[in-house]
């Protein structure tokens, strides 16, 4: 027993549906106590449902069909219902990745803190509830002997996660599973997320499995990691080794993808013609108030102006109003105050039935969730076809003839117009979105969170394409993101927003090496690097 | 949360006073006169036009409307027409059977298909889930007129082990009531449960794929435990909505158990007025269900509200 | 997930085959009595009032009378496919109509103001919360039970239902993207609900029209059966129930048989509304 490694997975195979479809194939790694281990791969790499299989959990039409699991000692294969139950959140807890979504709305958070305990009768309910405030005082949560005493829905997506990971400690567990724990926050609460958790990681002596499609979060929390790709090992390395020498090409490409990068932008004339220009944008929900002005503000005074062939970035927490302001200028919400120029004609802000059919044309829009965005009842050929007969009149053989060009634009094959959304991929259905608007013939396209739903490696295609049609068509952008890699990537300005107002405007080049605003340092100090040690660094700056 | 049901008080009495004025607007429509049917055929010109002129037919209808609303408001539901005795007193004698055997009814249904919803969601498409899917669906889609029927076919004309009639009034002793009441209570059961074990199954597949469920799974809860502590409490809405529903099949389910039993209740009576044209009988009938349904529609809105932390915690 | 889903394949392409086998059975079942409706009176042995053996009354099975005759010696095979019209055509012309001004209504909800909507909304909500069965007595008592009555009355008791449904499902599908798209675009209110909207909750209006027909179905009967809906010498499967109620305990045919083609009746629709709404909830 003693020479046993602490975890050992030995050709685990999990199958899904009722075809049995292997989604986890033959996966072998090992995982010493007190050691970090990541498991990092793109959705749908299986690395959650790996991670889940620890427990001898299987999602519902999931299998663990072959292989041998041995944590702390236990078979986990062999356990019946019981003892699973006995195992499960006292050997080995688990983090979920929303801790909105994992926490019940509708208990008080210390009692679910504290039922994890006393269901297993490690201590009894007052022991459990003084266990709970220590923790959250470990955890750096606000007021810990209080906060315990809220729901869910009272506290911050920040000190959710946190209190998730108390829930997950209140047993003193031997193994802890974080599943993309830190996935749903702003990158400056990240950081501190992070930070706890790697205290806590510490301080406790526990071995964790920390789930995440991110290298630069997983280069500070994990000793060693696993890359996954389709449900199988691409690479089990030392985390340092494995950051600095890759040897699968898999990782290689996923490094490569995870650097910054700065594409070269098109050249464009230092005296173009401004194609949109903006001033005093005033914005928000609610009906307004007797001022005037919105019950509920979410934009203040917001003004810039964005030259032909160029793109502007727009980045800022979430709640900071950047989709807000994407949405009025498509003339989705209503402005209480500013106004508008689209190409030189005044664009109305506050009534958009008053748009002329010209300015729609003009200024088109992406949306986030590519998935929402297109009809489930059309066929890519009439989502294209659409716009190309209501701006251009096209029918017939010339509609389908631009349908296939504009196809060809997104880099999609053409036989794909035939084809449903439901069977087109996350980023096919992003570019078939951006065709939709090309096929517009805009002059400026409002870009909202378009990336964010990807993976890595195609959202760094799509951020490629975008500048690629720039460069054809002479394109300007508004791109907004709360990731300032892509921000960086492809954006010549940025604007950074917070809480509804503009608190910067640089050249990419200068705002990420010169940051003025206290809250674009702590942006630019928050995004996590490849480089090991750089959570520390952050820590002792802070 | 104290305006939020403040709200939901207002709006249901303002949806009470709507309901009456549609009963009173559509019972209204009545063809004939009123006065003539109580006095029959041998009616005089005279006899006729004073006992009008004393029920106020011969008012302008928004006269009679009022009279008619002010009355209720003071718990006076007029006369009937069939026997000249107050409504009021009629319907006192009535109501308290029908509600026993709705009462006991619920009773008996709403344990047995929470179990049977439960125990199927919990292994949905397992031979038990199969099974109850399809004895619901049996029971949903059969009329209740037909289920009462049945069971006195079974359990009285065949084996002959329980009354077919079921006159309360004349039962004697807790014994008797029971023997009496058991058939009434076992058809109105059966004659809901499918519906409401197939609506907890519904609701309770679509709480039990929350993520906090999972939580509460990897936490080392049972997968009962899971389901009844986690997952139903976070149901209430769905479960409102889902028992007006319900309600509103038990109130019909009343109305044939109480016709064929010869169950002496409240709709009983007010289909024998219906038949009769007995008017204030009828109207004051379905107000009172109107308001029952209501009323209970209203309370479960509102423990909706209490259970949700969320709405709880707002103004 | 995206190795798997990036093949495409043709999606609107279905099988028939793709449909459960219980659901197909269904379908055929309601098909056969949609067809009885229509020409029963045409292929009815005998005429549904006609005695054709007064000594005999509520006789067995024969090879006469295939489900023996009723309380007036009358055939109820005959009287059976002459009630059908009522029994299945009535509530499949009260559902259509009643989703029909659902939708109608829905659909101008979320064309008008908030006000006009919210005015609307409860209005319905309250039509909604009235008891069916003790609503369709008062109205069968003040307006009568001549067809058209009850068929008006069965149609505004069910219109908040489906005004409802069509409102909650139109709702839904206008919070997505594709919607905020359309209307980025500049198109019509009536563009955005004839094509991006309704066929999109086609699905979820076909199975409440089943839910609908179903009810209604189970309500007529029932009020036929209580002497308050199709009167004499009219009859559908609810009278027919009920006139022949004195054979029950001799297990006449007269009873069973139109109760028993009420309840495949009712059960049809169930397994069709079924394999719709599993459709709809598969990814």
């Amino acid at each position: 027993m003693q020479d046993r490694p602490f975890i050992e997975v030995r050709g685990l195979t999990i199958t899904a549906g009722r075809d049995r479809r292997q989604i986890v194939r033959d996966v072998s790694f090992t995982a010493e106590k007190g050691e970090v281990v990541a498991l990092i791969g793109e959705s749908g790499s299986g690395k959650s449902t790996i991670a889940l299989s620890l427990m001898g959990y299987a999602r519902p039409g999931c299998t663990i069909a072959g292989g041998t699991i041995r944590v702390a000692g236990q078979d986990v294969r062999a356990l019946d219902a019981a003892g699973l139950r006995r195992f499960r959140g006292k050997t080995v807890s688990y983090v979920a990745q929303s801790a909105a979504a994992a926490f019940n709305p509708g208990w008080r958070i210390r009692s679910q803190i504290v039922e994890a305990a006393t269901l297993h009768g490690t201590m009894g309910k007052a022991e459990a509830a003084g266990r709970e405030a220590a923790l959250m005082e470990t955890l750096a949560l606000p007021d810990p002997a209080q906060i315990g005493a809220r729901y869910p829905h009272q506290v911050s997506g920040g000190q959710l996660q946190r209190m998730m990971a108390a829930m997950a400690m209140i047993n003193a567990p031997e193994v802890i599973i974080f599943d993309e724990p830190t996935t749903a926050l702003d990158v400056t609460t990240q950081v501190e997320v992070l930070r706890a958790f790697k205290a806590m990681v510490k301080e406790q002596g526990v071995t964790a499995i920390y789930v995440s499609h991110d290298l630069g979060v997983v280069a500070q929390m994990a000793d060693r990691i696993l890359v996954l790709k389709d449900g199988e090992v691409m690479e089990n390395a030392e985390a340092g080794e494995l950051l600095e020498r890759p040897r699968a090409a898999f990782t290689k490409g996923l490094l490569e993808a995870s650097r910054p990068r700065r594409l070269e932008l098109p050249e464009a004339p230092a005296d173009a013609p401004p194609v949109l220009e903006v001033q005093g944008i005033t914005a928000g929900y609610g009906g307004t108030g007797p001022d005037g002005l919105p019950l509920y503000p979410v934009l203040h005074d917001i003004g810039f102006s964005i030259p032909r062939g160029r793109t502007l970035g727009l980045i800022g927490e979430s709640g900071s109003g950047k989709s807000t302001l994407g949405r009025v200028l498509a003339g989705l919400v209503p402005a209480a105050k500013g106004s508008a120029l689209i190409n030189g004609r005044e664009l109305d802000l506050r009534d958009a039935a008053r748009r002329r059919r010209q300015d729609r044309r003009e200024l088109q829009i992406v949306f986030q969730m590519a998935d929402t965005a297109l009809n489930p009842r059309q066929s890519v050929a009439e989502i294209l076809g659409r716009p190309l007969g209501f701006y251009h009149g096209l029918r017939g053989q010339a509609r389908t003839g631009r349908v296939a060009e504009l196809l060809d634009m997104v880099r999609l094959p053409r036989h794909l117009a035939q084809a449903g959304p439901r069977a087109l991929s996350g980023g096919q259905k992003q570019r078939v979105n951006l065709a939709r608007t090309l096929a517009a013939e805009p002059a400026l396209v409002i870009c909202d969170e378009v990336t964010s739903a990807l993976d890595t490696v195609v959202a760094n295609a799509v951020v490629e394409l975008l500048v690629e049609l720039q460069r054809e068509l002479g394109l300007s952008y508004l791109f907004i993101s709360h990731d300032l890699g892509k921000v960086e990537a492809m954006c010549s300005e940025v604007m950074v927003l917070w809480k509804g107002r503009e608190v910067e405007r640089a050249a990419r080049d200068s705002l990420t090496r010169d940051p003025q605003h206290p809250y674009t340092k702590e942006l630019v100090r928050a995004v996590p690097q490849l480089r090991r040690g750089w959570l520390e660094e952050v820590t002792a700056h802070g | 949360m104290t305006r939020l049901i403040a709200k939901r008080l207002l709006l249901g009495l303002l949806t009470l006073w709507l309901v009456a004025t549609l009963v009173f607007a559509v019972s209204g429509a009545l063809p004939g006169d009123a006065a003539a049917s109580i006095l029959g055929q041998d009616a005089t010109a005279e006899t006729l036009a004073a006992l009008r002129a004393q029920m106020g037919l011969d008012d302008p209808l928004a006269l009679r409307y009022a009279h008619w609303l002010g009355g209720i408001l003071q718990g006076d539901f007029g006369l009937s027409l069939a026997n000249g005795r107050p409504v009021a007193e009629v319907i006192g004698t009535r109501l308290p059977n029908s509600l026993l055997l709705a009462g006991l009814s619920t009773l008996v249904a709403i344990p047995v298909s929470l179990a049977l919803g439960i125990a199927s969601a919990m292994r949905p498409d397992s031979v038990f889930d199969r099974l109850t899917t399809f004895l619901s669906v049996l029971a949903l889609s059969t009329p209740s007129f037909l289920i009462a029927t049945l069971t006195v076919l079974v359990f009285s004309v065949w084996s002959g082990l329980l009354p077919a009639l079921s006159n309360i009034d004349r039962a004697e002793g807790f014994g008797g009531t029971l023997r009496v009441m058991a058939l009434p209570v076992l058809a109105l059961s059966l004659s809901v449960i499918g519906q409401m074990a197939r609506m907890t199954r519904a609701i309770l597949i679509g709480a039990l794929s929350e993520p906090y469920v999972e939580t509460a799974i990897l936490k080392g809860t049972s997968p009962l435990r899971a389901a009844i502590l986690h997952a139903l409490p976070n149901m209430a809405g769905p479960i409102v909505n889902a028992s007006a529903l319900s309600l509103n099949a038990l109130i019909s389910g009343v109305v044939f158990v109480e016709v064929i039993f010869a169950y002496p209740g409240l709709t009983k009576l007010m289909v024998d007025s219906v038949a009769t044209r007995d008017l204030p009988v009828m109207q004051a009938c379905a107000l009172i269900f109107c308001a029952g349904f209501l009323i209970l529609v209203l309370v479960a809105d509102i423990v909706a509200i209490l259970a949700n932390p969320r709405l709880r915690s707002a103004g | 997930m995206i190795g798997a889903r990036s093949l495409p394949r043709p999606l609107r392409l279905r099988r028939p085959g793709g449909w459960p086998l219980l659901s197909l059975a269904g379908a055929a079942v309601f098909a056969f009595w949609a067809g009885i409706a229509v020409f029963g009176g045409l292929l009815a042995p005998h005429a549904p009032g006609e005695f054709v053996d007064s000594w005999d009354t509520l006789a067995p099975v024969s090879a006469q009378y295939p489900l023996g005759t009723d309380y007036l010696g009358r055939d109820v095979l005959s009287r059976i496919m002459a009630g059908a019209k009522y029994t299945v055509g009535l509530p499949f012309l009260t559902a259509g109509l009643a989703l029909f001004a659902g939708l109608v209504l829905g659909v101008s909800a979320t064309l008008m103001r908030d006000a006009f909507d919210t005015a609307l909304s409860w209005l319905m909500d309250t039509f909604n919360s009235l008891p069916s069965t003790i609503f369709a007595m008062v109205a069968v008592a003040g307006f009568g039970t001549s067809i058209p009555v009850l068929a008006t009355v069965i149609t505004v008791l069910y219109i908040p239902s489906a005004y409802r449904n069509v409102r909650a499902a139109a709702q839904t599908v206008s919070r997505l993207d594709f919607i905020d798209a359309a209307r980025v675009r500049g198109e019509s209110s009536l563009y955005i609900i004839f094509r991006e909207i309704l066929p999109n909750i086609l699905p979820n209006l076909l199975t409440h029209f089943g839910i609908m027909f179903i009810y209604i179905a189970l309500l007529l009967s029932g009020l036929s059966f209580l002497g308050l809906g199709i009167q004499p010498p009219e009859a559908d499967w609810g009278a027919l129930v009920a006139e022949n109620m004195v054979g029950l305990s001799y297990g006449a045919p007269a009873v069973f048989a139109p109760a028993l083609c009420l309840i495949s009746l009712t059960v049809s629709m169930t397994l069709m509304v079924d394999a719709v709404s599993r459709r709809r909830k598969e990814p």
